[in-house]
């Protein structure tokens, strides 16, 4: 069985800043990671690799320095590692991200035919869930999103059998192979990186491939010209004008505050005395 | 309705030449989500959101319902008149009995191809999310996810739709340039409900799908519903009670509980704390979270970062609790006691158990 994990580098979100005075992101000295969710999508491949066998390729499209994260991929137990860098693809949205590595596959699959792509839910930089579906789509894969559970894989019969997150539950979804699945978080626990995973994560050559290599023959699907959206602003949020009435009262002790609050807000919202302890256990 | 050729505009530092193909595209479309006989009240907020945008364009707003054949399916058409579509786009076949990606991508699509409507809304639910990525990429037009804000730029008529970036602490205004139709997810309770008007009523124009079961390669072997009672409902709470890092232990946190218990109130928590494992994932509310929009909110020991704000300033009124007199969350909510919130939470409850008692013999 081959299967490609998408995964991607990210900035640690919780790291960057935002200029107070120019509302300008500050990205110096903010540590690059695999984006949180897409360990989750590595972690089931790898599951599927200790139960029934597979050769698991991690594929990354960004910048050069994106190879770590390749990289950490490798010690955690893929085999092999693919990372698509060009220019040509600064500024690409979601429909051109998707283009460029939905055509890497293609090439990938060239060489060893593949049975399963996974993808992380979202991204937390870009945050959108729409790479994954934009890949199925334009390799006329089935696609499988919010996918919980992995259940059977079968390789004979060119099927599989999945648990869905739906909206109100679960589906159990039986689909054909070569599919995509994007993973659900909190789904698995991301094993630890062996000895011997490291040590062969500082060696394994990653595949660096260019547009070209990407079999990208039409530049105008990639970067900022193969994208239909534009960002035409960035703002902070509006800070809303009205600051919070604080109660007070002579002794402030928190039974006053509290007599004193639950007659303010019944008197100056008398609706909420029919919500309150209306459900009330 | 495309008198309005305004002179190319920069946006993005891009041209914007409007292809007459597209000017063609007309209408605002809001997809009908429902499942197992439920819309998903998400539908009804994009639709009070949808007639604003058609009202500023001066066109006209659709509900789009898709799902097997029969008077079940065809309510959601009365319903989205009712919510304020003045026309519905009706989709039946047995093989949209439940949701799969292949044929609600078919249907959508052949849809937006033959009755071409210039923006198209979809819930951010997964059906949501799952649906719209498939159909952008079909019709190789932009989709943004996830919007908190959406608006029609005057001057070019595009929909400009905001979105938290960066981890939230900024939004970004997102356009489709030349391409139709521009399409938007928004996150459930993020908009309020569109008003309800029960006289409403419109044409309902039905298309087929065209497609036998056999061509669909995804089958449902089951279907497994969240039983009710033992999850968290924040979305649709009255009332929720929330705490935060400032309560300091996980056994600080019962008395969270113990205010919501008397309130009958859903449990609420800033992320921190679930990720400490005080309270289930459900619980979380903020932009990684649950949107919510409660008649009342109680904030207890949470500073109100961006990212828990998010989630949470849509409620009608927000009561916080916090120590700090400079804390972010007084800057938003309605009324705050600057207090110890383990203090003062026994006291909110013992003060709201009273008050209840009294309201009970007097009623
Ligand atoms: C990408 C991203 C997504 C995020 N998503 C979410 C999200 O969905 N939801 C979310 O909540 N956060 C989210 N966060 C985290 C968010 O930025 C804040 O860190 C978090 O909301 C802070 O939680 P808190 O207010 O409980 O804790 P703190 O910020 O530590 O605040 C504790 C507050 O309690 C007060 N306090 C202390 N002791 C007492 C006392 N005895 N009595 C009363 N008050 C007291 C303090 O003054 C302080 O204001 C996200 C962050 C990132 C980067
Ligand atoms: N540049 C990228 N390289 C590899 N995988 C990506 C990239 N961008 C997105 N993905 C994959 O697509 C998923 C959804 O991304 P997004 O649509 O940005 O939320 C991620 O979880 C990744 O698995």
């Amino acid at each position: 069985m081959h299967i490609v994990v998408c995964i991607k580098q990210v900035p640690d979100s919780s790291q960057i800043r935002v200029h107070p005075v120019t509302n300008t992101i500050m990205r110096q000295g903010v540590p690059a990671i695999v984006n949180p969710y897409d360990l989750f999508a590595l972690e089931e491949a790898l599951r599927l690799k200790d139960v029934y066998g597979a050769h698991v390729t991690v594929l990354c499209m960004g910048p050069p320095q994106a190879e770590a994260a390749l990289r950490k991929a490798i010690s955690f137990g893929a085999d092999d590692a693919v990372l698509v860098t060009d220019r040509a693809f600064a500024g690409s949205d979601t429909l051109a991200t998707s283009f460029a590595l939905a055509s890497t596959i293609a090439q990938i699959n060239k060489n060893m035919a593949i049975d399963l792509v996974f993808c992380g839910k979202q991204t937390i930089d870009g945050d959108t869930a729409q790479v994954g579906p934009g890949i199925a789509k334009r390799l006329d894969l089935q696609l499988l999103t919010y996918v919980s559970q992995v259940e059977t894989v079968d390789t004979e019969r060119r099927d599989i059998i999945v648990q869905r997150r739906a909206e109100g539950g679960v589906q159990v979804l039986k689909t054909r192979l070569p599919c995509l699945i994007t993973m659900l978080e909190g789904t698995n626990e991301m094993r630890f990186a062996t000895q011997a995973g490291i040590f062969r994560a500082a060696r394994h050559p990653v595949k660096i491939w260019d547009k070209t290599a990407a079999g990208i023959e039409d530049p105008a699907k990639i970067g900022l010209k193969g994208s239909p959206t534009v960002v035409s602003k960035v703002f902070a949020p509006k800070p809303k004008t009205i600051k919070a009435e604080l109660i007070t009262c002579e002794s402030d002790t928190p039974k006053d505050l509290a007599v004193t609050l639950i007659a303010k807000l019944l008197t100056q919202n008398p609706n909420l005395e029919t919500a309150i302890g209306k459900g009330a256990r | 309705m495309s008198e309005d050729n305004a002179p190319a505009k920069r946006a993005g530092g891009r041209k914007i030449e409007l292809d007459p193909r597209l000017a063609a595209y007309q209408g605002v479309w809001v997809f009908v989500e429902h499942e197992r006989g439920e819309a998903h009240t998400v539908s009804w907020e994009l639709m009070g959101e949808g007639r604003k945008l058609a009202d500023k364009l001066g066109v006209s707003l659709s509900g789009v319902v898709m799902g097997a054949p029969g008077p079940e399916t065809r309510q959601f058409c009365q319903e989205a008149f009712r919510y304020g579509a003045d026309r519905c786009y009706l989709m039946e076949d047995p093989v949209l009995a439940d949701y799969r990606n292949q044929p609600f991508t078919k249907g959508l699509t052949d849809l937006v191809n033959a009755y071409q409507p210039e923006i198209l809304l979809l819930g951010a639910s997964t059906l949501g999310r799952d649906l719209a990525g498939s159909v952008a990429t079909t019709l190789q037009t932009g989709l943004t996810a996830d919007c908190t804000e959406l608006n029609i730029d005057p001057e070019n008529r595009s929909l400009a739709a905001s979105r938290p970036t960066f981890g939230g602490s900024l939004l970004c205004t997102i356009l489709t340039l030349n391409y139709r139709p521009q399409m938007a997810t928004v996150r459930p309770r993020v908009m309020p409900m569109a008003g309800y008007d029960a006289s409403r009523s419109g044409p309902i124009i039905e298309h087929p799908l065209n497609l036998v079961e056999t061509d669909i390669v995804t089958k449902v072997l089951n279907y497994i519903p969240d039983s009710r009672q033992d999850k968290p409902q924040l979305p649709f709470a009255d009332i929720i009670v929330s705490g935060g890092r400032g309560l300091k232990t996980p056994e600080n946190f019962q008395l969270v509980w113990d205010l919501a218990k008397v309130l009958g109130a859903e449990v609420g928590a800033s992320r921190p704390v679930v990720q400490a494992g005080w309270v289930e994932l459900e619980r979380q509310v903020g932009q990684s979270g649950k949107t919510v929009r409660p008649k009342l909110y109680i904030a207890a020991g949470i500073s109100g970062a961006v990212q828990h704000r998010v989630g949470m300033e849509g409620s009608d009124v927000i009561i916080a609790i916090n120590n700090d007199p400079n804390a972010p969350i007084f800057d938003f909510a309605t009324y705050g006691i600057v207090g110890n919130a383990l203090q003062v939470l026994p006291a909110l409850t013992e003060a709201f158990r009273q008050h209840l008692a009294v309201a009970q013999k007097a009623g």
